[in-house]
């Protein structure tokens, strides 16, 4: 199928792509020679393109400027992508401006979008305002419902995981060694579908040492250490005979291993000495035979959308990422400080809005995500994941004053009289201390009367308030 | 049962990074008024930047997947 649009000018209608995106693909369509007659674009080009058919046919008719003053789908698109609102807000309202496309004029339209953006404006922050004292009583009220049930534990199956406030403290203190770090592992198409197939991996992951699967005995009779394996675990976990063997003779040590008839294992030393036996004894059942040092247990557990996913006590993002099956854009942790050291800091911020935000939740609390994000920002505002404390964001506070007023009185007053530190006033703590107003929402401005103005004035009143003597035509107001 | 690379950029965690131009870069401080040390930092060392190969002193744009708005965008300096 191929439709001609009859065009103007060459630049007019490059003008008219470009307002909606289209001059990409159609551009190269508009030949010297062809114009200013018309030009001609197959469908399937404009399909290319992604669009939506009729969105389409309504941008060449549009082009074809015919039926003026109809409402086009294009002119909505145009109109509202061309605003200052924000994504969610735009498509929010390109759909219902759709639905009433019909009942529309273009005049209407404007109007619309405009009040639109007017209510958008207003429900924006004012500049000034101390959205951090908001984030912090909105965060902090919640947080007393919910140190009734300090240390609560949800458990996944068997799997406990530090939730509540305990988690929240932790995550704000950007704690690196957690109480209970664990992880989601998600797991790729055939690994999530066929349970066995997600145990196996699950066995991948996690650690097995030789004490878990077989039985040790010392015998100072022939000075050595006997291991009988067990042959149900060593099949459960997916491990061969000789994979132990061989890790039990890389663990130096001058080991001599002998595999005996009734296939149990003879373990000797070449220096042989009692407490040699009993230290050789612990390194063999302390040996690792499988999975990732640090994941003490995996849990396989089938979720309705996402089919099998592992969990894991314990946590090492970086070595379960490279394992094959394992869904390396989706696998998380709790561990912020591990995902800011692989992932960077950009993700460590989410982590910190998500982890929040789903212990908040998991408690039946509704707090506005934006209060979060502030917190995750300030957090992670230098490039690294800091504590809101004494030795993360409130240590870093210029003022004397507000330090000292928030932990630590003395100390800080202290070092600031050893250095000669110096208080500006600017922040809200300060001022409340030595009693002025605080420079926040209208204490932050000052008026300035324009000289305008105020000529307008001394007009009127004569000389009585002129004659104040700055001289420079501006006076101040408090 | 070892894959060989996986890269981060992929992750669902990490938004996208891009290394600003000069001529963006100084747009973007003239439109807000600031100098480029006001703006928040990330580290030389920071895997997405090692992935990227931003230098110490680039601006770079960060395109957040956001709550409330849908997508943000936000910048970072990239510092030693």
């Amino acid at each position: 199928m191929e439709l001609k649009i009859v065009a103007g000018e060459k630049e007019e209608v490059t003008e008219e792509l470009k307002k909606v995106g289209l001059e990409e693909g159609i551009a190269e369509h508009i030949k010297e020679d062809f114009l200013p007659a018309e030009l001609t674009v197959t469908f399937e080009d404009l399909l290319e393109i992604p669009l939506e058919e009729a969105y389409a046919e309504d941008i060449i008719l549009m082009l074809g400027r015919e039926e003026k003053g109809e409402v086009k789908l294009g002119d909505i698109e145009l109109k509202v992508n061309k605003s200052e609102l924000s994504d969610k807000i735009k498509d929010e309202l390109k759909k219902k401006l759709k639905v009433v496309r019909r009942k529309l004029t273009r005049e209407k339209l404007d109007d619309i979008v405009r009040k639109v953006v007017d209510k958008y404006e207003k429900a924006k922050v004012e500049p000034r305002e101390a959205v951090g004292i908001v984030a912090a009583q909105s965060i902090g009220e919640p947080g007393t419902q919910m140190t009734m049930r300090t240390f609560h534990y949800a458990g996944v199956g068997a799997l406990y995981i530090t939730l509540g406030l305990p988690r929240i403290i932790e995550i704000v203190d950007a704690r690196k060694k957690l109480s209970t770090p664990t992880m989601k592992i998600k797991l790729l198409e055939e690994y999530a579908v066929e349970r066995n197939k997600a145990e196996e991996l699950a066995m991948e992951i996690e650690e097995t040492r030789i004490r878990a699967i077989g039985k040790i005995e010392v015998s100072a009779a022939d000075m050595s250490v006997w291991l009988s394996l067990n042959e149900k675990r060593l099949e459960e976990r997916y491990i061969k005979r000789e994979e132990v063997e061989e890790k039990i003779r890389g663990i130096g040590m001058d080991v001599l291993v002998e595999v005996m008839e009734d296939r149990e294992l003879r373990i000797q030393r070449k220096k042989q000495s009692y407490h040699e036996l009993l230290r050789l004894e612990e390194k063999v059942s302390n040996t690792l035979v499988k999975g990732i040092e640090g994941i003490r247990r995996v849990l396989v557990r089938r979720e309705p959308s996402e089919g099998y996913v592992l969990y894991t006590e314990g946590s090492e993002l970086k070595k379960v990422l490279r394992i094959e099956g394992v869904d390396s854009t989706r696998t998380t942790t709790n561990n912020i400080a591990e995902i800011a050291e692989i992932l960077g800091i950009e993700a460590a911020r989410n982590a910190i809005i998500e982890e929040m935000m789903s212990t908040l939740e998991e408690q039946g609390l509704d707090v506005d995500a934006r209060h979060i994000t502030l917190i995750a920002d300030a957090m992670t505002m230098d490039g690294e994941v800091k504590q809101i404390g004494r030795h993360g964001i409130a240590g870093e506070k210029a003022s004397v004053l507000s330090r000292a007023a928030f932990e630590v009185t003395v100390d800080n007053l202290l070092e600031a009289a050893i250095y000669g530190e110096k208080d500006e006033l600017r922040g809200v703590t300060e001022n409340v201390i030595v009693g002025q107003p605080i420079k926040l929402g209208t204490g932050a401005v000052e008026l300035v009367m324009g000289s305008k103005y105020e000529n307008q004035t001394t007009k009127r009143q004569g000389a009585k308030i002129g004659g104040t003597g700055d001289g420079k035509g501006k006076k101040r107001v408090n | 049962m070892k894959k060989g690379k996986f890269s981060i950029l992929e992750h669902e965690l990490v938004p996208k990074h891009e290394i600003l131009e000069e001529r963006e870069a100084a747009a973007l401080l003239d439109k807000y008024k600031l100098q480029k040390e006001q703006l928040p930092k990330i580290k030389k060392s920071d895997p997405v930047i090692k992935e990227i190969k931003a230098e110490v002193g680039d601006v770079v744009r960060i395109t957040r997947r956001s709550r409330t708005a849908g997508k943000s965008l936000s910048y970072r300096l990239v510092i030693e």
